[in-house]
């Protein structure tokens, strides 16, 4: 009986409680016990009885990324990394656990690893382990993973990310989220279950493909926080070109430890949301478990330590039943491969071929420009907001874009950005397009901003021409506005013509200014426009009117 | 087999018991004790780079010209472990193994019983090996593709396939529930 449980365990409010929280193990229980009405363990917090039922939940969110490292050839084998290649192409006897093959380390993952800790400003270890992680699927064929738990490749790392706050979401908040350790770790394969046919299809090109894990401490409360910290992960990630981090493809992967619990009480017993591929998904499926786990514990029921699979098409995390019960990987060293040693230069030995070492001080050297000195850099060079600076970041390609035109045009910096944000991303969103598919190039719209400061087009016009540009290919800003006959009307004599039409059309509006109302001036302003397609140049037509009606 | 290597008395060496190297052979049958050498405590050589010379004359140093060992009663060892109906349910899901009858999981409480003979063994202070590899140097490849494109060799082992993929059963399969298990009822054991 569930209930009879439920009622069990809040009459036990009064025993001690050890507190166990490791990662590593992916176990965290507060405290078991065995329910003498129904057999089974209880994983359950404390809570105090008395204490009213109104209560102030706070979730707690720790995040595991598996960031597939960008190499040629996977962790241990030389078999080609590729995403969708014919099935079990790209499979050497290694990577399907034949008997008589041994491991070799490939350096390229060893150095993105390094870079990717320096990078979220990790101590590297200069003695790192491999471990075996044992557990049976049929896409893992060794029934082992090799991986780093013991002692990894870097450890206590520091994430500093934006969120944006503010009701329009224009403002940032600078937070950080504490790194526990970065290991390096073999993929596994992949499933096709084919329900209709009751068999798995098994597909073994992903079966070693070198991974970057990175295991963050519980510092976050919500999903928007992790979502963000996520995005900027994988700038970086893109930056150092450690990792390609598609999540769409799998290149990026998250598993979320989510629970509630009450300020200044221990921490709450966690569920594992597993295998999220998108950054909003990632959001949607934390809020929705934080929200599900307190009405949980306010209904007195108990949070399971399980694991948990996110439904995108209803929002709801839902338990996987793949997995029964407590997992056990029997964790033992791996004997193929001896420690890995990681130099630096100081330590560098003088008669080691250079070939077989790594050093951390020269991938130091190496290290591109990270996401956030750059949006720093943008924002003293160019005098733009740091929230624009943020969302130049957060498409590939969009922050060149951005600077080649501001390079190329006579227009403020501030102005290209707003042309940038919302004229070219929503061009780009429209048509579904990334920066670096568009047809857009940037000095075109160098050109065309040129016209606008220069005044040969008027904003409106500017943005019909931009729209012109997007539809033909090839023509530049001046050949549109020529063809369309898109420029900026400043011939006096045929303004004049029209201003003095539309005040003879508009007997009222002339009689209110007449009377001293001075703002229905505008209205008048805004029929001339209408009459010359938003050509008419402002200040000129405003004079005319003036003049002609005072 | 290992079984048959179970002593029928406890035997342990000690340091100073008395029970001094005997010659002749140490055969499955007359196995009594875990041999050890006579100076005490052998010091793993844990230097690195030290000249492989030197570092086998040392190594040879160490070990004893002749086996020896101590008895050692049963009260000397820790407690028994229980072996609870939970536990071999446990280790039956990840071996994925039947432990079948009762037999099975005396031979397994043995076993766990020859094994904690270890606990007795002085570590105080020595770093455990975890490989004879592991001060070796551990070899780097050059990122470059050299392997793959036999998926016709690999699948041609595989006892059923769709297309170019391995066909598995759906997921794990799960041993039955203790009670559905025909082979041993658990709830009958005394254990």
């Amino acid at each position: 009986g569930e209930r009879s449980c439920t009622d069990m365990i809040s009459q036990m409010a009064f025993f001690s409680v050890t507190k166990f929280y490791d990662y590593r193990l992916d176990i965290c229980y507060l405290s078991s016990v065995y329910c003498s009405n129904c057999i089974y363990r209880h994983h359950f917090t404390v809570k105090n009885c008395f204490s009213s039922s109104k209560s102030s939940w706070v979730g707690v969110v720790g995040l595991e990324v598996h960031a597939q490292i960008c190499s040629n050839s996977k962790l241990f084998s030389g078999s080609l990394v590729q995403f969708s290649a014919p099935p079990n192409s790209l499979v050497s006897f290694l990577d399907a656990s034949l008997p008589g093959t041994l491991p070799v380390l490939n350096k390229r993952c060893v150095e993105g690893a390094v870079m990717t800790g320096l990078a979220l400003n990790c101590t590297i270890n200069k003695r790192s382990l491999f471990d075996r992680k044992h557990y049976f699927y049929a896409d893992l064929p060794a029934g082992y993973q090799i991986t780093q738990q013991r002692c990894p490749v870097a450890v206590n790392g520091m994430l500093t990310y934006n969120l944006c706050t503010g009701k329009n979401r224009n403002q940032t908040t600078l937070k950080s989220v504490r790194i526990k350790q970065i290991q390096l770790e073999q993929d596994s394969g992949k499933s096709l279950h084919d329900d209709a046919r009751f068999q798995t299809l098994i597909d073994l090109n992903r079966a070693g493909v070198g991974l970057i894990e990175i295991v963050m401490e519980p510092d976050m409360t919500c999903g928007e926080e992790a979502a963000a910290a996520v995005r900027e992960l994988q700038l970086i990630l893109q930056q150092l070109g450690t990792c390609r981090g598609n999540m769409a493809e799998g290149q990026l992967r998250v598993d979320a430890n989510i629970s509630v619990h009450q300020p200044g009480e221990p921490y709450g017993v966690r569920a594992e949301v597993k295998n999220i591929n998108s950054a909003r998904f990632l959001a949607r499926a934390i809020d929705y478990e934080i929200q599900r786990q307190i009405e949980v514990l306010e209904n007195g029921e108990i949070i399971l330590n399980e694991t948990r699979a996110f439904d995108y098409k209803s929002g709801r995390t839902i338990p996987m039943r793949d997995k029964e019960g407590k997992q056990d990987y029997r964790f033992m060293p791996e004997p193929n491969l001896p420690p890995l040693i990681i130099y630096d230069n100081k330590t560098l030995p003088s008669n080691v071929n250079h070939q077989q070492v790594v050093n951390i001080d020269q991938i130091r050297e190496q290290m591109p420009e990270l996401p956030s000195v750059k949006r720093t850099r943008l924002v003293e060079k160019y005098n733009i907001l740091t929230e624009h600076s943020i969302t130049l970041m957060s498409e590939d390609g969009l922050m060149e874009f951005f600077e080649t035109v501001a390079e190329n045009t006579l227009a403020n910096p501030r102005k290209v950005i707003s042309w940038i944000i919302n004229e070219f991303l929503g061009f780009l969103k429209q048509n579904n397009l990334t920066v670096r598919q568009s047809p857009f190039k940037p000095l075109a719209l160098s050109e065309l901003l040129d016209l606008l400061e220069k005044g040969v087009v008027s904003s409106s016009a500017a943005k019909q021409v931009f729209t012109e540009m997007c539809k033909k290919e090839g023509k530049s800003a001046s050949q549109i506005v020529k063809e369309k006959e898109l420029g900026l009307l400043q011939d006096q004599a045929k303004l004049e013509q029209i201003c003095q039409s539309i005040i003879e059309n508009h007997p009222k509006e002339v009689s209110e200014i007449h009377k001293g109302n001075w703002k229905v001036l505008n209205k008048l302003i805004g029929q001339v426009q209408k009459a010359t397609h938003r050509r008419a140049a402002p200040n000129l037509v405003k004079a005319i009117l003036e003049k002609k009606l005072s | 087999m290992w079984r048959r290597l179970v002593p029928d008395r406890a035997a342990w060496p000690r340091a100073g018991a008395g029970v001094g190297p005997r010659g002749g052979g140490v055969g499955p049958a007359t196995w009594r004790g875990i041999h050890r050498p006579p100076t005490g405590r052998p010091a793993r050589p844990r230097e690195r780079g030290g000249q492989a010379g030197q570092r086998d004359r040392g190594a040879r140093g160490l070990v004893p010209q002749a086996p020896t060992w101590q008895a050692l009663e049963e009260h000397q060892l820790p407690e028994r472990t229980e072996v609870t109906p939970d536990m071999i349910d446990h280790l039956e899901r990840l071996a994925l193994v039947d432990f079948q009858n009762q037999e099975g999981v005396e031979t397994l409480a043995k076993a766990i019983q020859f094994a904690d003979r270890l606990h007795l063994v002085d570590t105080e202070g020595v770093e455990p090996m975890d490989s004879v590899l592991e001060d070796r140097c551990l070899y780097l490849r050059v990122d470059e593709v050299t392997e793959g494109y036999c998926a016709e060799v690999l699948l041609s082992g595989a006892s059923q396939v769709v297309e170019e993929y391995f066909v598995a059963p759906p997921g794990n399969i799960p041993l039955p529930k203790k009670e559905e298990r025909e082979s041993f009822g658990v709830q009958n054991c005394d254990w």
